[in-house]
């Protein structure tokens, strides 16, 4: 099918785009590369009376170190991610070009973008679940001016955000270096969202305990969630198998699984628990070739 | 409410200054402002990838991006294929290969893979048969089990040509 009529705008700045989606009010769209919204506007699940166009925006594109935190602007596209050879990324959170090959095919990663699947909030996305891992902040431009959610805030039910009419998302904030997350994920087929995605920090002590873990799990409940019960399990034992399977078991004792045409609530559970596994033992992995690399003579 | 939108884009090298309705899809309006009809459009959603043209360099969902939103850029269809290769007869070596290799029954999905298998070769002209593989995932085809539509993109690895602009601007790519 072909979308409804709508009035089209292309602002060169932020704050005329903020003005326009603050003149509309809710029946206006952000546009960043459309690879979710098209979709709904061809098959007529959204009849917006206007697309805010923000591609011209360049200040949104692009990774950037800003007092300490990584500034991913809300425009750098999937694709420039997985490419990026900026060595804030590949060196400090390897996980998001890593995440970034994960997202649908080459076409859509290289239109759709972070902010856009930020804002879109479905809840197996892999950047919406990094965010949560992450504890990233979002940067939000309002009809009141700037303003910061933090990802725990953000997201507030399926396609549901923080986000008021008016507010475009500009960019997001990973607050610190993680060098050692990993993401695991699993679906029926390559390119489409998953059923369940798993996000997990392992950071060892010197003396080769868990000194610091993060697990999120995305796909499950109606947003990513974290998982309190198995990061505290984790936290100072020593990093054995049965430890990680055990804070895994947890992770997925602690959800409240969504059904739907796609999986059942047990299915998804189980793939939480052997996820969660996954990605612990990848971060494990990272954690101690870091540790040896740091006391080899 | 609908005003037109002014658009000036390139169409396999030849500059255009179009208006276009704002909800006008990139692939409506190759195939009927410019007559550009070799791009086909299945699903309209974004999910078969028949619709594939290469926005400055990069493979694209043309049914996935509005006409206006490819202002400024340089699109390729394939139409560009056999007539950048004037020397060799009618088809491009990709083009070929599809044929000797019997990648196409229906040929409704072709032009899709065809420019899906062009972008892959620019960046990577000698891709294994799992990048291949990874690549052409992202479009369907019903006919052909896609098994002979790898080995067509890779036979093409095997013959040594270059398969359009090398060094093409790569600007406003990430969009």
């Amino acid at each position: 099918m072909k979308p409804p009529p709508f009035a089209y705008h292309r602002p060169d700045t932020a704050e005329e785009a903020v003005q326009l989606l603050t003149e509309y009010g809710p029946d206006a769209r952000v546009l960043a590369g459309g690879q979710s919204l098209l979709p709904l506007l061809n098959r007529r699940l959204v009849r917006p009376i206007a697309l805010v166009d923000v591609a011209r925006l360049a200040a949104l594109r692009g990774t950037g170190r800003q007092d300490g935190a990584l500034r991913v602007g809300a425009l750098t596209t999937h694709a420039a991610l997985e490419r990026t050879a900026d060595p804030h990324v590949r060196d400090g959170l390897p996980v998001l070009p890593e995440t970034a090959r994960l997202i649908g095919h080459l076409p859509v990663r290289v239109r759709g973008t972070v902010g856009g699947s930020l804002a879109h909030a479905d809840p197996a996305a892999e950047w919406c679940l990094l965010a949560v891992l992450l504890d990233a902040d979002l940067d939000v431009l309002g009809p009141e001016g700037q303003r910061t959610i933090p990802a725990a805030e953000f997201f507030t039910g399926a396609h549901r955000t923080a986000l008021a009419p008016g507010d475009l998302l500009t960019g997001v904030r990973f607050p610190r270096p993680a060098a050692t997350a990993a993401v695991a994920e699993y679906g029926p087929q390559r390119g489409s969202l998953p059923l369940v995605a798993a996000g997990a920090e392992i950071v060892l002590g010197p003396d080769g305990r868990i000194a610091a873990t993060r697990i999120a799990l995305g796909g499950v409940e109606d947003r990513p969630v974290r998982s309190g019960t198995a990061e505290q399990a984790l936290l100072g034992g020593v990093p054995e198998p049965r430890l990680l399977d055990h804070a895994a078991r947890l992770a997925a004792k602690d959800l409240d699984p969504r059904a739907d045409h796609r999986a059942p609530a047990g299915y998804r559970r189980d793939l939480a628990r052997t996820l969660t596994g996954r990605t612990l033992a990848a971060s494990l992995a990272r954690s101690t070739a870091r540790l040896q690399e740091a006391t080899a003579p | 409410m609908t005003t037109p939108i002014p658009l000036e884009l390139s169409a396999n090298g030849a500059a255009h200054t179009l208006a276009v309705d704002p909800r006008r899809s990139l692939a409506d309006v190759l195939r009927r402002d410019l007559g550009l009809t070799g791009t086909t459009v299945g699903c309209e959603t974004g999910v078969c990838g028949s619709c594939t043209v290469l926005v400055n360099g990069e493979p694209v969902r043309s049914c996935l991006m509005l006409a206006a939103q490819a202002d400024g850029t340089a699109v390729e269809t394939v139409e560009s294929l056999a007539e950048n290769d004037p020397t060799s007869g009618r088809l491009n070596p990709l083009q070929r290969s599809f044929k000797e290799n019997f990648a196409l029954q229906c040929g409704f999905c072709t032009p899709g893979f065809l420019m899906l298998g062009t972008a892959l070769l620019r960046k990577e002209p000698t891709a294994d048969r799992a990048r291949i593989t990874e690549c052409v995932a992202a479009n369907l085809c019903r006919c052909t089990g896609y098994a002979a539509i790898v080995d067509a993109v890779e036979a093409a690895t095997r013959t040594g040509d270059a398969f359009g602009p090398e060094d093409q601007e790569q600007e406003g790519a990430d969009a």
